[in-house]
């Protein structure tokens, strides 16, 4: 089997695309001033209520929708807990990340009797061929015939990086996750702003679960996400909170998934090594050895009013 | 007194009863009765000594877990690496008493718990060592350890050291001489089954509250500890060595942490299975923040989770709508209450308010 082909190419963009929208969603949190670890759950969340309506309606785009709706409402609990209620954002993470190893089990539980998984879904999203690219021989293979939301994932990223540093919605985000007390005197709403950012990573991280379920996968399986929440959570580290820079490192850590996956069995190297990939090169980046990475300033720290 | 007590948890009762509350209205959503429910988790919990010794049984992890969250909380520092530093020791621990297999048991039980110990400890001082020097903040340098350490200890035995001819990815077993009693076995008076898995290893884990208790009352390491905790720079000026206290308090929560496998391979299993945990380190951070890091709270906390992990298995026998995996909800619903802080001040000023009128 040959190692390199466009096979693992085509493969690394499908398994960097949750990652992506993962990642993108939780840059606007912590632009916002809060640490999302709760992208994992997220995305289990996102999955689930996914393959579920899909299952239902037999519409895989319903199915899109509702995990993007439940991320919402999912990361609204987040911002409940962590904003309005200023309690610990990390904590606030972790007992959404539990909660999601819980509630789609049971609930599948319940609705279909089968607490591991849902039933496969008959129809899930079609991928869709980009005119003109997809005739290009090779680049076509490349870049053409994913799923909707792997596109999304590339427009989530440009869409960012000018909302970001272009607009008075991405100063304004900026500026409350760098210095509330000062973008307060200004006239922002600061708590406003941190919904905002928090709303939008659970809109992404729900789109990436969808992806999981009724995308790239026919159904939801128990623990799905495989700490891919974690991984994103990393590449936002690694790529520094920037658009493009979080792109780069989600693509990495996503061909590193399917290098694994290919690895998987034929040499020597064992995949739990090539799976460390990104958490080694995390932490390496956050010591200040590739380059320091450096959060904005007032991530973590509950905004008090006033 | 009572009314003391009330008051000054008032946050943790009004989270636990909110936290039943609406932990019953799922239930009722998913067609059960909740006081049925609730009465299967209590009696499966306490009913009996053996469901006691289950419920502790239970509760001996999460109480190292929870210790060593704790004692990093103190210092201002949050630990989410237990998960990691766990996976270690247990492995640690296993290797020791699979390879040293013909040391008499008064060597090799001291030997492998001292592993379990130093494997948590080592892993432990790792982001102590780089938040010290770099500044790099622990809780990312923990997450990724976490998957780090799971990691090492997923290849080491699904490669080097899996059994040979299992198929699931598991060490040989240990040698008998580094078993540690059951409690069944060392108090028959109780009644409590010698198959019931509670170990001695729970009284490591009473000792362990001892102690932590003892370091922060009486030593000068413990209020180093609670100083830097509460004021680095402050701590800094009256000449304690805050990077030295940061590194060790790492270490200690990590060596707390590594004691998990005293429990798993020395007193349960009797070799390392992967995947073994059920996510132990990351509920600890929840039974530390029930428990208000102190190591009575810890204790108390722990065994709560006990009872809930414990009550959801035979929940799960006793009812074909609820299955096991409902524990999680509860653990969930519970760590957003508590963390909520300031839900529970608006509650309060307004009693107070209302009290002024």
């Amino acid at each position: 089997m040959e190692l390199f082909d466009i096979g693992i190419l085509t493969s690394t963009i499908r398994l960097s695309t949750p990652l992506i929208l993962c990642a993108i969603g939780g840059l606007y949190s912590e632009r916002g001033g809060v640490v999302n670890i709760a992208l994992e759950g997220l995305l289990l969340f996102g999955a689930f209520s996914a393959a579920v309506v899909a299952y239902y309606t037999g519409n895989p785009w319903l199915g899109l929708l509702a995990g993007a709706v439940t991320g919402v409402f999912i990361a609204f609990l987040h911002g409940l807990v962590s904003i309005t209620f200023l309690g610990d954002q990390i904590v606030s993470g972790m007992g959404i990340n539990i909660l999601a190893l819980g509630v789609p089990a049971v609930f599948s539980g319940a609705f279909f009797n089968t607490p591991s998984s849902t039933p496969s879904i008959e129809k899930i999203l079609p991928s869709l061929n980009i005119p003109v690219i997809e005739d290009i021989p090779l680049l076509g293979e490349i870049l053409s015939g994913y799923t909707v939301p792997v596109y999304l994932s590339y427009a989530a990223v440009i869409i960012t990086y000018f909302v970001l540093f272009y607009t008075i919605f991405g100063l304004r985000l900026r500026a409350v996750g760098e210095n509330p007390k000062a973008a307060e005197s200004l006239g922002v709403n600061v708590i406003r702003y941190k919904y905002y950012g928090v709303l939008l990573s659970g809109l992404l991280a729900g789109i990436g679960g969808a992806f999981l379920s009724v995308g790239h996968g026919t159904q939801f399986i128990k623990n799905m996400s495989a700490g891919r929440g974690y991984i994103a959570l990393a590449a936002l580290i690694f790529g520094k909170w920037h658009p493009f820079k979080t792109l780069l490192a989600c693509l990495i850590f996503g061909f590193a998934d399917a290098l694994q996956m290919r690895l998987q069995g034929v040499i020597g190297i064992p995949v739990q090594f090539i799976q460390m990939i990104p958490y080694i090169l995390t932490i390496l980046v956050i010591v200040g050895f590739i380059g320091k990475a450096v959060p904005p300033a007032a991530s973590g720290v509950p905004y008090r009013k006033g | 007194m009572i009314i003391k007590f009330l008051k000054n948890n008032f946050a943790l009762i009004a989270s636990f009863l909110a936290s039943l509350i609406l932990s019953g209205i799922i239930i009722l959503l998913l067609g059960e009765n909740p006081f049925r429910i609730f009465g299967i988790f209590i009696s499966s919990a306490f009913g009996s000594w053996n469901n006691i010794a289950y419920t502790l049984f239970f509760a001996t992890p999460l109480i190292f877990t929870g210790l060593s969250v704790a004692v990093c909380f103190r210092c201002g520092l949050f630990n989410i690496g237990a998960e990691g530093q766990l996976y270690m020791g247990a492995f640690a621990c296993a290797y020791v008493g699979f390879t040293f297999a013909d040391f008499p048991g008064y060597l090799l039980i001291p030997l492998s718990i001292l592993f379990s110990i130093g494997a948590g400890g080592f892993i432990g001082l790792i982001p102590g060592y780089l938040k010290a020097k770099t500044g790099a903040h622990e809780v990312i340098v923990t997450i990724m350890l976490n998957f780090i350490a799971i990691g090492f200890t997923g290849y080491f035995v699904s490669g080097p050291f899996k059994n040979p001819g299992d198929l699931i990815p598991q060490t040989q077993l240990i040698s008998e001489s580094a078993h540690i009693p059951k409690i069944g076995e060392l108090f028959g008076i109780l009644g409590i089954k010698s198959s019931i898995p509670l170990n001695f290893s729970f009284i490591i884990a009473v000792f362990i509250c001892l102690l932590v208790y003892f370091i922060f009352k009486y030593t000068t390491f413990g209020y180093e500890i609670k100083a830097v905790g509460l004021n680095k720079k402050a701590a800094s000026a009256s000449g304690i060595n805050v990077n030295r206290i940061i590194i060790l308090t790492f270490v200690l929560g990590g060596a707390i942490a590594g004691l998990v496998g005293v429990n798993e391979v020395m007193g349960y299993r009797y070799r390392f299975l992967d995947g073994f945990s059920a996510g132990y380190g990351y509920l600890g951070i929840a039974v530390a923040l029930l428990g208000r890091n102190h190591p009575a709270g810890v204790f108390i906390s722990a065994v709560i989770f006990g009872a809930v992990m414990r009550g959801g298995l035979l929940v799960d026998v006793y009812s074909d709508k609820i299955s096991k995996d409902f524990v999680y909800i509860i653990q969930g619903i519970l760590i957003l209450f508590v963390v909520s802080g300031e839900l529970w001040n608006k509650f309060r000023i307004q009693i107070d308010a209302e009290k002024q009128r």
